[in-house]
């Protein structure tokens, strides 16, 4: 227990997730010469789309509307599971890992449920590409946790991320820098992020997540919007634990260190964005299918 | 010393994969030279006991080749041949990634019957060896292009010097550059029957040859 309290987890993802959206445009603004959008300006679209009534469609079951909320529950309960600035997760135990990736599957799975129950073309097309890229992305976060998992011997979330420091950073060099790059990819991919799908476009034919929420409305778009946003704290977490070891044990410099971390990787992220084009639809697959060949090739160059 | 080998080793099979999945030939080529570059510098390191005049000729006689010549050559034959994309390969790039993890699993399994042998040999550059072989035979029979066999065969090549430098000990430098040597005078020739199937097929596409000229 490093000092800073159990809650400091949970509450900064819950009070700073859409910052980090924010700071993604800001940097993409700022590379193309504008001034972006304002920092808070995630919390005002999902405040507006809080304020609005939904509208469902005559065909849709309530599916549609558990959809959102589902995600955003299996998103809040993956937040339990996430050590962050040297904070032990508030429910840690042995194996929290594979719930961490099940839980971010079950959100998945009930935004690509609800997307079809809308029973519209477009989103069928979504949901199609998002399970498709999702089939090769989870076995890619397996095994790059994985491969945390054998260097670090520890076999929780907690005791993993309290391990990783400079020395093993020293003495697993090429693994961790190879896993630190497949949660990168992991992240782009997972967010939908630019090389694989652009978050600002509506056009459909170019599109995976957006796709999917184009007939959501009112509340529940703020919910989908806010999960997003979680969704990419979250993963987040797993890349900045691991490339920013910082444990020092005051909660103030670990705590700073971290958040650092987080708004360092917001403007990697956004850089990203802004030098890279959307990869065509069918480069994809490989793109991810690279990404788990990074945490492979971690795992064996441990092995040996 | 052995982190050093093991970063060789593992940015060495970041290449593997990245010829195994790249289409465009220009970057092929340029990932080649890393590869080359890097498994030149194993001598430097595995020769821990005395870095003499032998093993730095050695290691510069290869980065001078493979990291700079072959690519040179290569590049200026993928100019001359108007060939920038292995379009579409008998074995996709995903498929072939794929066989690249099971390769490296092979190689790893073949290098843990190996390392009673070559008790002195550094585990993970046999392994590394044993998977150059495996990817450069993949790549030449998996790829439409003579151009893209010939960086298979050099794959090999890289995995063969590997292979020398750590088992055999004390190989006279005579031998190591003559072997050099043979790889040059390999990838000339090679790049001008690339460049004469080029000139008289139209393309350097080694399905068509089936259709012989007189």
């Amino acid at each position: 227990m490093s000092g800073l309290h159990w809650f400091f987890s949970p509450l900064c993802a819950l009070l700073l997730a859409p910052l980090l959206s924010g700071v993604i445009n800001r940097t993409k603004a700022f590379v193309a010469g504008r001034r972006g959008p304002p920092l808070l300006q995630p919390y005002r679209d999902v405040i507006k789309a809080l304020r609005r009534g939904a509208v469902y469609g005559d065909t849709t079951t309530a599916l549609v509307r558990l959809g959102p909320v589902v995600n955003l529950a299996a998103l809040v309960a993956a937040l339990l599971l996430l050590p962050f600035a040297g904070v032990p997760a508030v429910a840690g135990f042995s194996g929290d890992l594979i719930v961490l990736v099940g839980l971010l599957a079950l959100g998945r799975f009930a935004t690509v449920l609800a997307a079809l129950d809308t029973g519209a073309s477009f989103e069928g097309m979504g949901a199609s590409r998002e399970v498709h890229f999702a089939a090769l992305a989870e076995p890619a976060l397996l095994l790059a946790l994985a491969t945390l998992t054998r260097v670090t011997g520890a076999t929780s979330l907690s005791a993993i991320y309290a391990v990783i420091g400079v020395p093993i950073w020293a003495h697993a060099l090429p693994t961790l820098a190879l896993v630190a790059m497949t949660f990168l990819v992991l992240e782009l991919v997972e967010n939908s992020r630019i090389p694989v799908d652009d978050p600002t476009t509506h056009l459909e034919l170019t599109m995976i997540h957006e796709v999917m929420v184009l007939d959501h409305t009112g509340p529940d778009l703020a919910i989908i919007q806010y999960g997003a946003a979680l969704k990419l704290w979250v993963l987040g977490v797993l890349l900045v634990g691991l490339a920013v070891p910082v444990r020092t044990g005051n909660p103030w410099l670990d705590g700073a260190a971290a958040l650092a971390g987080m708004t360092g990787l917001a403007i990697v992220v956004g850089i990203v964005e802004s030098a890279m084009a959307r990869y065509r639809l069918v480069h994809v697959p490989q793109f991810i299918v690279g990404a788990a060949t990074l945490a492979a090739v971690g795992f064996i160059v441990l092995l040996v | 010393m052995s982190s050093a080998l093991s970063t060789i080793h593992a940015l060495g099979l970041l290449t593997c994969f990245a010829l195994l999945g790249t289409s465009r030939v220009g970057a092929c080529i340029r990932w080649l030279s890393l590869q080359g570059i890097l498994f030149s510098l194993v001598p430097l390191f595995f020769h821990d006991d005395g870095l003499g005049l032998r093993v730095i000729l050695l290691a510069g006689g290869n980065i001078a080749l493979k990291g700079v010549l072959f690519p040179i050559v290569l590049l200026h034959l993928r100019s001359r041949a108007n060939y920038h994309r292995e379009v579409e390969p008998f074995v996709g790039f995903v498929a072939s990634i794929l066989f690249g993890i099971v390769a490296l699993a092979v190689s790893l399994g073949l290098a843990l019957k190996l390392q009673p042998a070559l008790a002195h040999a550094p585990f993970i550059m046999l392994e590394a060896a044993i998977f150059l072989v495996a990817i450069g035979l993949f790549l030449i029979v998996s790829r439409r292009n003579a151009l893209m066999q010939v960086l298979g065969y050099l794959v090999i090549e890289n995995g063969i010097f590997v292979f020398a430098v750590i088992t055999v000990a004390e190989t006279p430098l005579l031998v190591e550059l003559g072997i050099l040597l043979d790889a040059f005078v390999a990838v000339f020739v090679m790049g001008i029957a690339v460049f004469h199937i080029t000139r008289e097929f139209g393309s350097a596409d080694v399905d068509q040859l089936t259709t012989l000229r007189g």
